[in-house]
């Protein structure tokens, strides 16, 4: 005879039957869902932006007919290679005393990392207004490469000492101790041993900084400007592509011109992250 | 004259700093050892130190020129006041305010279910070889610059919202678009994040569940992923931090009406928009309620990397 209580269980067993199998489903559902996303945004970018990638794009000089994005593309190196000549050093050499100098706990560590987590969690027009005030109006910069570059220096810090902490971390320390064993100092130990076996990691960091830089925008219109012309020096106001792509989405008037530099930062961007990723993969491969 | 001199002036003191510290380090290396470790020790403790200074930098700068303004403004009428009107002395930001919540709200709703149950299926239900296709397009995904992502939701999003809910004021820019476009911008953040925090769990609860008699989802469900929790708390944490500062994406679909939008068709305009919109012509009072305005959103970032370092630390315990 069935009592309630065992079909009231039995309702229970199959509504939890159920609700597992649903989630199941979910699972696959949001998987794929996220694919299809990415799929479609890079594969929409690529079919429509690559017809329209043409000799003109690579003129010279800018001009309102042919849309070159020649300029852009130069001063996204140029400010690129001027913010990792500032970042890379501090951030190479805060991440060594991190890792092989300070003893743990120490306070001065505590208040490093508490101050590179907030750096990483800034919003990126933090960094802009900030590299405004004090680049642009303080020091009297004007709109320029340098302002942009400081600023971005700034802004991918964190970025370097995080990822070459983790990389000396990752240095076993049985080669400390065979330099130090063999009579090196700490400083040689550092220079000749740790760094170099490092290397691989330290690289895959600076790399994914370069992919930082070379998409930003937001950090950069109100402190290297928006002007589209190569840069006489480095006090001239220069934009780069991620800043030429809203400047001509912002006007409207050329579009396929916008498709055009997308493509060519989506790819450049990605192609700076697999960089990335590879030699990141060297380093753990290296390290086993 | 004046204009001109100072950047040089500035520049010429940066490349003698350089040139003193390039003297030093041949004199380092000239000199003994000892004097040597001791020196380069101070060097990188200096650069340890280099962070803390923009931090301190940054946090001077911001507030020296953005709180007299509020002070000027009255701190009511500048958090609750609903007008924004530059031109007749109005500035109140409670629209921006709103609309930066609204936005990320929309984000962390289509962020985050999808973003976890993707993770889900990333930690618990794909093979390796597809786990081994399915981490890179994570990871491209969370490559893209943040200005495509704009450009694909001005250019998509836009026409496609407008279309399907034909809405005639905004033409599709409208906080609806702008939080798609965030959820979809989170959602490697989301992904990479809890599936950390899922594969941390100890295989141990994975085992003991099944041991019960559970089914494999069962135990993933009711097992695993309560035991991630405090990682996932983290990963929707990070999510909202990066879609309440995110700038350019949410400029070039959101339509940055300054009021406070009545429903989710209608556009509104986010903190980190109208810094963007109006500091290239901004003058005076104007200007300084703009810098205010970037320090109300960095007053909320700092509060946010608060929640998120409880949560890390939830995670280790």
């Amino acid at each position: 005879m069935r009592t309630p209580m065992s079909l009231l269980r039995k309702f229970r067993v199959f509504w939890h039957r159920l609700l597992l199998r649903a989630l199941r489903v979910a699972v696959f559902a949001a998987a794929s869902l996220t694919a299809l996303i990415t799929a479609f945004l890079i594969g929409y970018i690529l079919i429509k932006g690559i017809p329209n990638i043409t000799p003109s794009l690579f003129a010279r000089v800018y001009t309102s007919e042919n849309v070159s994005l020649f300029p852009a593309l130069v001063n996204t190196v140029l400010i690129t290679a001027l913010s990792l000549l500032l970042a890379v050093p501090p951030g190479v050499f805060a991440a060594v005393y991190l890792a092989e100098y300070a003893r743990r706990g120490n306070r001065l560590v505590r208040i490093a990392r508490v101050a590179a987590e907030t750096l990483t969690g800034i919003p990126s027009i933090v960094y802009g207004l900030f590299g405004m005030l004090l680049f642009v109006v303080w020091l009297h910069w004007g709109y320029s490469l340098l302002a942009g570059a400081f600023t971005l220096a700034v802004m991918v810090l964190p970025l370097i000492m995080r990822t070459t902490e983790e990389a000396l971390l990752s240095v076993p320390d049985i080669y400390r101790e065979g330099s130090l064993g063999l009579g090196a100092g700490r400083l040689r130990t550092v220079f000749a041993i740790v760094l170099p076996a490092a290397g691989p990691g330290i690289l895959a960091g600076v790399i994914l900084a370069i992919g930082r830089i070379v998409g930003e925008t937001a950090a950069l219109i109100f402190t290297a400007g928006t002007v589209a012309k190569l840069p006489s020096s480095v006090f001239s106001s220069a934009r780069t592509l991620s800043v030429h792509i809203y400047s001509l989405s912002n006007e409207g008037l050329y579009l396929n011109q916008a498709y055009a530099t997308a493509v060519l930062l989506l790819v450049l961007v990605l192609c700076i992250n697999a960089l990335s990723s590879f030699m990141a993969g060297r380093l753990t491969r290296a390290s086993e | 004259m004046t204009a001109f001199a100072m950047p040089v002036f500035v520049f010429a003191i940066l490349l003698i700093v350089a040139i003193a510290l390039l003297i030093a380090l041949i004199v380092a290396l000239v000199r003994g050892k000892r004097f040597r470790e001791r020196f380069m020790r101070g060097v990188f403790l200096a650069a340890a130190c280099v962070s803390v200074l923009c931090v301190l930098l940054i946090c001077l700068f911001l507030f020296v020129n953005g709180v007299p303004a509020i002070g000027e403004i009255g701190p009511l009428r500048f958090l609750a006041g609903t007008s924004w009107r530059p031109g007749n002395g109005l500035y109140g930001i409670a629209p921006m305010i709103l609309g930066s919540l609204y936005v990320t709200a929309g984000a962390i709703l289509f962020g985050v279910p999808l973003g976890l149950l993707t993770a889900v299926f990333m930690a618990s239900f794909c093979g390796k070889r597809l786990h081994g296709v399915a981490s890179p397009l994570i990871s491209l995904l969370a490559g893209i610059p943040s200005v495509v992502y704009g450009f694909f939701g001005l250019v998509v999003m836009v026409p496609a919202v407008r279309l399907l809910f034909g809405s005639d004021e905004t033409g599709g820019k409208s906080m609806l678009t702008a939080s798609l476009l965030l959820g979809i911008m989170i959602l490697p953040t989301i992904v990479s994040v809890s599936e950390t925090a899922i594969r941390a769990v100890p295989d141990i609860y994975y085992e003991g569940a099944l041991a019960l008699g559970a089914t494999h989802e069962r135990a993933v469900f009711f097992a695993v992923l309560p035991a991630a929790k405090s990682g996932v708390m983290a990963a929707v944490i990070l999510g909202v931090g990066r879609s309440i500062g995110e700038t350019m994406a949410v400029i070039m679909v959101a339509g940055n009406q300054a009021v406070i939008p009545g429903n989710p068709l209608h556009g509104l305009r986010t903190m980190t928009a109208n810094i963007v919109l109006e500091m290239g012509y901004a003058a005076d009072l104007h200007r300084e309620a703009l810098i205010s305005t970037s320090v109300v959103l960095f007053v909320f970032i700092l509060l946010i990397n608060f929640l998120f370092s409880l949560a890390k630390r939830g995670q280790t315990l």
